[in-house]
């Protein structure tokens, strides 16, 4: 082979990683692009929503929605499903959840918003989608979740949704330790439904 | 050359090909691993189109008759793999090391010996899909988009399989374009400068350039999905923070260069068929080219069109449905162009022009239902119903499979030295078109009718158009048993054809004789 050819062999065989690498970059990438733009409805954690607060803001409606995940056995519900707030203010919210089942279990909550132009004007201090929820056997909850939503809301945003989906991640933690998970997968598609619960 | 072999070959310099099965085991001959691709390609695409025919039976009428739906689903995920993976890729590539030596003047490709290997894996990875068919659970049944999370948390065991035989798929289209594009790049006879490469050529240096742009990003997706289904991780999980939207996003950053991928070798063998029958030299080479390349750039920055109902803001939707309109402005100047260069020309039309001719007018239909896909709001009725079916199916078979068969009829006499039977072929020809339209315009209606796609039920007022539609598919797919007989009968013999085979055929491989010897331009020609 001649070294131009050689050349642009080399050339092809570092172009294939590079574009194995972009695939993965690619997801990095898309997070910071909804971040950026707001879009999907993700949330992301406020840093100094101190400067936020104004005295006088304007009224808002604010409806929760709670959803479980397929196999999510859990009653999980918002306190008031809709309140009434002002822009630049602090409020708490809470959810109610129960854990129905005899076995202890751990549950994430995934927020979003709807519409999605406001997810970033809705700034969270606390929230219990920030960390996994542990209960025991019938044990009960209320989750809270403080917010505050920017005055810089866009002026034709009368309502906003935030929406929570709770998903049962006992099978995910208990696979860094045992790694049975595809004997689960099987109770997935198969029959068994209630043991992967 | 050592004396050792010299000494085994008294009466050839060239020494021919080895004897019996290894001479096809170990070749690194372009012309026997292109012939091994092109076999290869025609059984997967008799096993897909079985499967279709399996689909195709099941919908003759609504309710469920044959199998079960779960079967039904198999069969179309494995249908949709097989012929875009087996049948219509590695037909390009079977194409691409027959007649791209010949065509630039090159003795073989650049690399024989990964030309080998890039063939050989390939049986072994559609033995391993295939055979998932077997496995408990069943076969990979989640669509040949394969969409997370019902490929990761709701898909079958035999899973595993379906990534490992996407990834040694990948690898062997890497090497193949690697090969490709060394041997374009490097080893062109002198005097032959890039733009006055063949069409085919060129369509096929783009096409490899694509490839290696974006088979590593699928490799990419499977194996996060690997990682999903056994390592704990949640790429695509949203319990575990991951999002299944980021699946469509990286398939389609894939899929939609790969759509280009089997369709641009299909424009350069178009260009060359309806140039030698028109007895013209094609209208516009130049702009074909950039037309190529312009729609290779594109493709890149298109792919949210088949995720419009996913929830993206309104911005991305507006941009992506405007650049997906703007391929209609390359693609529009290579319909003009074929058309500009059968216009005053003196046609002739052999087999492989009518099915070029059929390419163009079909590809255009399929086309222009793309158009209207990519308009957004009229996305939101289209998706997922039969319209898309009838739309990729338009230009996927009189597209990539026409064009491909064009082929193999325009160059069969080159590569086996004897004349194909006309009348047989145009018979072929016949059965095929009316076939393909049959099976596939009505699908328009129903899926502008509102019948979704992928389920192996309808709704009763689907039912006249499925029925015409199952009939056109066995018509179709009988008359390739036609193709393969019209095939074997002229391995076997036919009227020889001469060097230069048709009165108005331009290029390099019709310089040499009918069958070629087994080494071609050993020596390079000089090109002016």
């Amino acid at each position: 082979m001649n070294p131009d050819a050689k050349r642009t062999l080399r050339r092809l065989l570092i172009a294939v990683p590079v574009m194995f690498a972009f695939g993965w970059a690619l997801i990095p990438l898309y997070d910071v692009f909804c971040e950026v733009t707001g879009i999907n409805g993700k949330v992301f954690q406020a840093d100094n929503a101190d400067k936020l607060i104004v005295d006088e803001g304007r009224p808002l409606g604010l409806q929760f929605i709670s959803t479980n995940n397929e196999n999510m056995p859990w009653i999980f519900k918002p306190s008031e499903a809709v309140i009434t707030i002002s822009t630049g203010q602090y409020y708490t919210a809470t959810f109610y959840v129960k854990n129905t089942t005899n076995k202890k279990m751990t549950a994430q909550a995934v927020p979003s918003v709807a519409p999605s132009n406001a997810a970033a004007h809705l700034k969270k201090l606390e929230c219990f989608c920030f960390e996994q929820q542990e209960l025991m056997p019938g044990e009960e909850a209320l989750l809270p979740v403080k917010l505050l939503v920017s005055d810089e809301l866009p002026e034709n945003i009368e309502n906003i949704i935030l929406s929570y989906t709770i998903f049962d991640v006992t099978d995910y933690n208990n696979l860094e330790l045992t790694n049975h998970h595809n004997e689960n997968d099987h109770h997935h598609n198969g029959h068994e439904m209630e043991s992967s619960l | 050359m050592s004396v050792a072999i010299e000494s085994h070959n008294h009466d050839d310099h060239h020494h021919g090909p080895a004897k019996g099965l290894t001479r096809w085991l170990y070749t690194t001959n372009h012309k026997d691993i292109g012939t091994l691709y092109l076999w290869f390609s025609f059984a997967m695409f008799l096993i897909g189109g079985a499967m279709a025919l399996v689909i195709r039976a099941e919908l003759f009428q609504p309710g469920m008759q044959i199998v079960e739906p779960e079967f039904y689903n198999q069969m179309l995920t494995l249908h949709g793999l097989v012929m875009v993976f087996g049948a219509v890729m590695p037909a390009f590539v079977g194409l691409a090391n027959w007649l791209v030596p010949m065509m630039v003047g090159a003795p073989d490709m650049a690399l024989p010996r990964m030309n080998n290997l890039s063939f050989w894996i390939l049986p072994f990875a559609f033995f391993v899909l295939l055979s998932s068919l077997f496995m408990e659970g069943g076969a990979p049944n989640f669509g040949w988009t394969f969409y997370a999370p019902l490929s990761t948390t709701y898909a079958p065991p035999s899973v595993t399989f379906f990534i490992f035989s996407i990834h040694i798929m990948g690898a062997s289209s890497i090497m193949g374009s690697i090969n490709v594009i060394v041997t374009i790049m490097n080893m062109r006879a002198p005097g032959m400068t890039l733009m006055k490469m063949p069409l085919f050529v060129w369509s096929w240096l783009i096409t490899a350039y694509l490839l290696i742009a974006v088979m590593p990003v699928l490799a990419g997706a499977v194996t996060m999905m690997l990682m999903d289904i056994h390592f704990g991780t949640s790429f695509f999980n949203a319990a575990g923070g991951g999002d299944p939207v980021l699946f469509q996003h990286i398939f389609w950053f894939f899929g939609h260069p790969e759509v280009y991928i089997m369709i641009l070798p299909a424009f350069g063998i178009t260009s060359h068929i309806i140039e030698t029958f028109s007895r013209k030299q094609l209208f516009g080479h130049t702009s074909m080219v950039w037309a190529m390349t312009s729609i290779a750039i594109l493709s890149f920055v298109v792919w949210a069109h088949h995720m419009f109902t996913v929830g993206l803001p309104l911005a991305a939707e507006l941009f992506f449905m405007w650049a997906t309109m703007l391929i209609a402005v390359p693609t529009g100047v290579k319909v003009f162009n074929w058309v500009a260069t059968m216009f005053k020309g003196s046609i002739t039309y052999e087999t492989p022009m009518l099915f070029a001719i059929a390419f163009v007018v079909l590809f255009t239909v399929g086309g222009f239902s793309g158009l209207m896909l990519a308009i957004t709001p009229a996305d939101f009725q289209y998706h997922d119903t039969y319209f898309v079916v009838a739309h990729f199916h338009y230009v996927l078979v009189p597209g990539s499979i026409f064009a491909i068969m064009a082929a193999v009829y325009f160059w069969i006499p080159k590569w086996t030295g004897n004349m194909y039977d006309e009348r047989l072929g145009k018979l072929h020809f016949w059965l095929s078109f009316v076939g393909v339209n049959v099976t596939f315009f009505p699908q328009h209606w129903i899926g502008l009718a509102g019948m979704p796609r992928r389920y192996p039920d309808y709704a009763l007022q689907f039912a006249d158009w499925n029925m015409v539609s199952s009939v056109g598919a066995f018509l179709f797919g009988a008359s390739q048993i036609l193709f393969l007989f019209i095939v074997l009968k002229t391995i076997m013999g036919g009227k020889k054809a001469t060097s230069k085979v048709w009165e108005g055929s331009r290029g390099l491989e019709w310089t040499v004789e009918s069958p070629p010897p087994y080494h071609t331009f050993t020596t390079p020609p000089k090109v002016d």
